[in-house]
C-alpha cells in the first residue's frame, strides 16, 4: 500500500510539474463554456439582407422599414437591376434579397393581390430557412394589419409551454454536453497518453520489473486523472449555475455519482486505448478522431439523436456520452430521481466492464 | 535542395513505416466524413407527439389526425391521463405535450374561440423553437380549414393579400448534406494538417533524436521544410480523396473551379502547419503539445461557422473570429464549390490566408533552435 501511495504522489508530480498542461486542463471548461454561452448561436440577428424594390412607393417602403426594424436583418445595399442579384451572393455577405415587384402598392389595392419574392442564400440551409420563416412571419403580420376589418371566426388558439427551457437558451444543451466531451478528453485522452508515455520512453519497463502488480501501476496511473476531471466537472456546474442559470433541478449527489461512473467508463476506454498501442502518436489520434469528434457530433450535443437515419441511431447508442448526457439532462434539467436513470446508469456500467475485462486480456506484462 | 530531398525521403519513410499509423491517416477520415455528414442535421422528422384528448370530440380527433398526417409528427401516445405524459416527458420518451381540453369543440362554436395547450421538451433550444413552429403551422393550417367549411363564401378572407414566393439559391432542396460536406472535409484537413506536423517535432524531442539533427550541418529552413512538405502532401491527397467521396457518395455539386479549391487549400495548410509547428516548437512533450493543439482547435472549429451561422455572433466575436483561420478556408471552400465563387470573389479573404501563412512559418522558424534547452 506505501508503494502505491508512492507512485500516485510521483504521477500527480508528473502533471502538476508541468503548469501550462495545468493551465490548459482547467482553461478548457472554462473557454467552452463561455465560447458556447456568449458566441455559437443559432439565433439568427442583424443578417445582412439586399432589397430590390421595383416600385418604390409607399407601401414598399413601409414594408421594408419593418422589416429592417425587426432586429434580425440588417440592410447591405439596394438593388436596382437583376444581373447584381447573382453578384451580391457571388460575393458572400448577403443571405437573403427581397423583391418587390412592380406597382406593389396599385396591384394590391386593385386586384387585392401584390407579389413579393424571396431569394435566399441556401448554400446554408439552415440559415436560410429561419430567414424566410421570419421574413414570411414579418409579411404576415404586415398582410394582417393592412386589413383590420378581416378578423378570423372560429380560433384555435395554441398556448404553448417551452418545458425545462422557456427562455430557449442554448446553454442548457452545452452544459451537459461540455461535461461529457471534457470528461472524455482528460479521462480517456490524457491517460492513454501517459500509459503510451512510459512504453514509448521505456520507463515501462522499469514499472513492470518493481514490485508494483500491473493492476496497481494502472490504478495509480489514473487515480490523478479522476481527481482532476472531478474538480472540473464541479468547475463546470459551478460556472453553468451561477453565470449561466442553469438550473440543477434534481439531486446533486447523484449528478456527481453518474459523473464518477462515467469518468470511470471513459478511464477504462483510455486504458483500453493504450494497451492496444504503443506510440503516443497512434493513441491520440484514436482518442481524438475516434473519439472526440463523434462525441461532439454523435452524442446529441449539438444535433438530434432523433433527426438522423436510422443506422446513424444505432451508431449512437454506441456512444458512452449519449448515455451520460441523457442522465445529466434528466437529472439537472427535469429533476428526474434515480428512477428515471437506472436504465441508462445500466448501460454505462456495462460499457465500463466490457472495457476493462478487453484491456485486462489485451494487457502485457512482457515487452515484445 | 539535396539535402531537403533527404529529410523528405526520411521523414517519408518513417510514416508508411507505421503500420498502424496508415490506416488512422487514410481510412478513418473517410469514414468519419461519411458518419458526420449524415449525423449532422437539424432537420426534424418525426416529432414525438403525446395526445391528452379530453374532449373526443369530432374537432379534436381530426386536429389529432391533422398532427398524426403531417410529416414533422408522429403521434407517438394517447390517453386521457396528463399525468402520464408528464411521465413520458420525463422518461425522454417523447418531444411534445398535446392537450385539448374538456368541451373544446363545444366552446369553439359557441364562443368562437377556444384553447388547446402545447407542451416542448425545449432544452434543446433550437429544436424546442422549430418544434413550436411546426405545430403552430398544423394547428392554423387545420384551422383555416374548418373556417372555410363553416363560412364557404370568403366572408373569412383578408380582402387584400400578399403573395410571397421563395426561392433557395444554390441548393433549392435545403440539403442539409451539401452544405456539411465541405465543412468537415476543412475539419478533417486541419485535424491532419495541424495534429501530424504538431506533434512531429516534439517527437523528435521527446525521444532526443532531435538533437542527432541539431548537429548535422541541415539548415533551419531546411528542416522546417522537410518536416512539413510530407504532411501537406498528405493533406491535400486527402482534400482530393475526400472531394471524390463527396461526389460519389452525397453528390455534392462542384460548381466553381476545383484548381482554385487546391490552390487555397495548399496555402491554407500551410498556416495551419505553421501553427502547429509553432506550438511543437513552444512544448517538450507530446501531451502537453497536443493539449494546446486541442484547446485551439476546439476554439477555431467552434468559431469556424460550421455548425452555427458566423453571422449570429456578437460583432466583438466575429472581429476576434477574424485571426481563425479556419473560418476562412470554411467560407472560401463553400463559396467556391457551391456558388461557383471565381478568384475575384474571394481574393480578399485569399491574401488574409497568404499573410498569415507567411506570418506563421516564420515565426515557427524563428522560434525553433537548433540548440538544446
Amino acid at each position: 500500500m506505501k508503494r502505491f501511495k508512492g507512485f500516485v504522489i510521483k504521477e500527480f508530480y508528473h502533471i502538476f510539474r508541468d503548469v501550462r498542461t495545468v493551465i490548459i486542463l482547467f482553461g478548457i471548461p472554462i473557454a467552452q463554456l463561455l465560447l458556447f454561452g456568449y458566441v455559437v448561436t443559432n439565433e439568427i440577428k442583424d443578417a445582412k439582407i439586399a432589397i430590390y424594390d421595383q416600385s418604390k412607393d409607399y407601401l414598399s417602403a413601409k414594408l421594408s422599414q419593418k422589416i429592417l426594424s425587426s432586429g434580425f436583418f440588417e440592410l447591405e445595399k439596394n438593388l436596382d437591376n437583376y444581373n447584381d442579384i447573382e453578384k451580391s451572393f457571388k460575393e458572400g455577405k448577403i443571405k437573403e434579397i427581397i423583391i418587390f415587384e412592380p406597382n406593389f402598392a396599385k396591384n394590391l389595392k386593385k386586384n387585392g393581390i401584390a407579389n413579393i419574392q424571396i431569394i435566399a442564400d441556401a448554400s446554408e440551409p439552415n440559415t436560410a430557412n429561419m430567414l424566410t420563416n421570419y421574413t414570411s412571419a414579418i409579411i404576415n403580420t404586415f398582410s394582417r394589419e393592412i386589413n383590420p376589418l378581416a378578423q378570423q371566426p372560429l380560433q384555435i388558439i395554441a398556448e404553448t409551454r417551452m418545458q425545462y427551457n422557456p427562455d430557449l437558451k442554448g446553454v442548457y444543451m452545452f452544459v451537459p454536453g461540455i461535461m461529457a466531451m471534457l470528461l472524455m478528453l482528460i479521462s480517456a485522452l490524457m491517460t492513454s497518453i501517459s500509459i503510451t508515455r512510459e512504453k514509448e520512453l521505456g520507463t515501462m519497463e522499469i514499472l513492470l520489473v518493481s514490485p508494483l502488480k500491473p493492476i496497481q501501476i494502472i490504478i495509480g496511473k489514473v487515480t490523478p486523472y479522476v481527481l482532476l476531471s472531478f474538480i472540473n466537472t464541479i468547475v463546470i456546474l459551478f460556472i453553468g449555475n451561477f453565470v449561466f442559470h442553469v438550473p440543477i433541478q434534481g439531486s446533486i449527489v447523484l449528478l456527481l455519482a453518474e459523473s464518477v461512473l462515467f469518468i470511470l467508463v471513459a478511464l477504462s476506454l483510455g486504458i483500453l486505448i493504450s494497451c492496444a498501442t504503443n506510440s503516443q502518436q497512434i493513441a491520440m489520434m484514436i482518442s481524438l478522431v475516434a473519439l472526440m469528434l463523434p462525441t461532439i457530433l454523435l452524442s446529441g450535443f449539438i444535433f438530434p439523436i432523433e433527426n438522423m437515419p436510422l443506422v446513424m441511431q444505432w451508431l449512437c447508442q454506441l456512444m458512452p456520452p449519449k448515455w451520460f448526457i441523457t442522465i445529466i439532462k434528466t437529472i439537472m434539467l427535469k429533476g428526474g430521481g434515480f428512477a428515471y436513470v437506472w436504465k441508462e446508469t445500466l448501460v454505462l456500467f456495462g460499457m465500463m466492464c466490457v472495457f476493462i475485462l478487453l484491456s485486462v486480456k489485451k494487457f502485457k506484462i512482457r515487452l515484445e | 535542395m539535396r539535402t531537403i530531398l533527404f529529410i523528405l525521403q526520411k521523414e517519408f519513410i518513417q510514416i508508411f513505416r507505421n503500420r498502424s499509423m496508415l490506416p488512422i491517416i487514410f481510412i478513418m477520415p473517410i469514414i468519419q466524413l461519411i458518419v458526420l455528414v449524415h449525423a449532422a442535421t437539424f432537420e426534424m422528422k418525426h416529432i414525438k407527439l403525446f395526445v391528452v384528448d379530453n374532449d373526443l370530440s369530432f374537432t379534436s380527433r381530426q386536429l389529432t389526425a391533422k398532427f398524426g398526417g403531417s410529416p414533422f409528427f408522429v403521434v407517438s401516445n394517447q390517453s386521457f391521463n396528463r399525468k402520464e405524459a408528464d411521465d413520458a416527458m420525463q422518461n425522454g420518451a417523447i418531444d411534445a405535450i398535446l392537450e385539448i381540453p374538456f368541451h373544446f369543440e363545444k366552446t369553439l362554436y359557441k364562443e368562437n374561440k377556444s384553447d388547446i395547450q402545447l407542451v416542448i421538451n425545449a432544452i434543446n433550444g433550437t429544436s424546442g423553437g422549430l418544434i413550436s413552429a411546426y405545430a403552430t403551422m398544423v394547428i392554423a393550417d387545420y384551422n383555416k380549414g374548418i373556417v372555410l367549411k363553416a363560412f364557404p363564401v370568403s366572408k373569412s378572407l383578408p380582402t387584400k393579400s400578399i403573395n410571397t414566393n421563395y426561392s433557395f439559391w444554390y441548393n433549392p432542396e435545403l440539403n442539409y448534406k451539401t452544405f456539411m460536406v465541405p465543412g468537415i472535409l476543412v475539419l478533417l484537413i486541419t485535424i491532419i494538417g495541424f495534429m501530424l506536423s504538431g506533434m512531429n517535432i516534439v517527437r523528435e524531442k521527446e525521444i532526443g533524436t532531435i538533437e542527432q539533427i541539431n548537429v548535422t550541418p541541415i539548415k533551419k529552413y531546411q528542416f522546417i521544410t522537410g518536416k512539413l512538405l510530407p504532411f501537406w502532401i498528405i493533406a491535400l491527397f486527402e482534400l482530393a480523396f475526400g472531394l471524390l467521396v463527396g461526389k460519389l457518395l452525397f453528390n455534392i455539386p462542384i460548381v466553381g473551379s476545383i484548381w482554385l479549391v487546391f490552390f487555397v487549400a495548399s496555402v491554407y495548410l500551410l498556416v495551419i502547419m505553421g501553427f502547429g509547428l509553432l506550438v511543437s516548437t513552444l512544448s517538450n512533450t507530446q501531451q502537453q503539445a497536443m493539449l494546446i493543439s486541442y484547446f485551439f482547435m476546439m476554439i477555431f472549429i467552434l468559431m469556424s461557422g460550421l455548425f452555427t451561422s458566423i453571422e449570429s455572433m456578437p460583432s466583438w466575436a466575429q472581429q476576434v473570429d477574424r485571426i481563425n483561420p479556419v473560418a476562412y478556408f470554411i467560407r472560401i471552400i463553400r463559396m467556391i464549390l457551391l456558388k461557383g465563387s471565381t478568384f475575384k470573389d474571394i481574393y480578399q479573404d485569399f491574401l488574409s490566408l497568404g499573410l498569415y501563412a507567411i506570418i506563421m512559418l516564420s515565426l515557427s522558424v524563428w522560434r525553433y533552435k537548433k540548440r538544446a534547452a
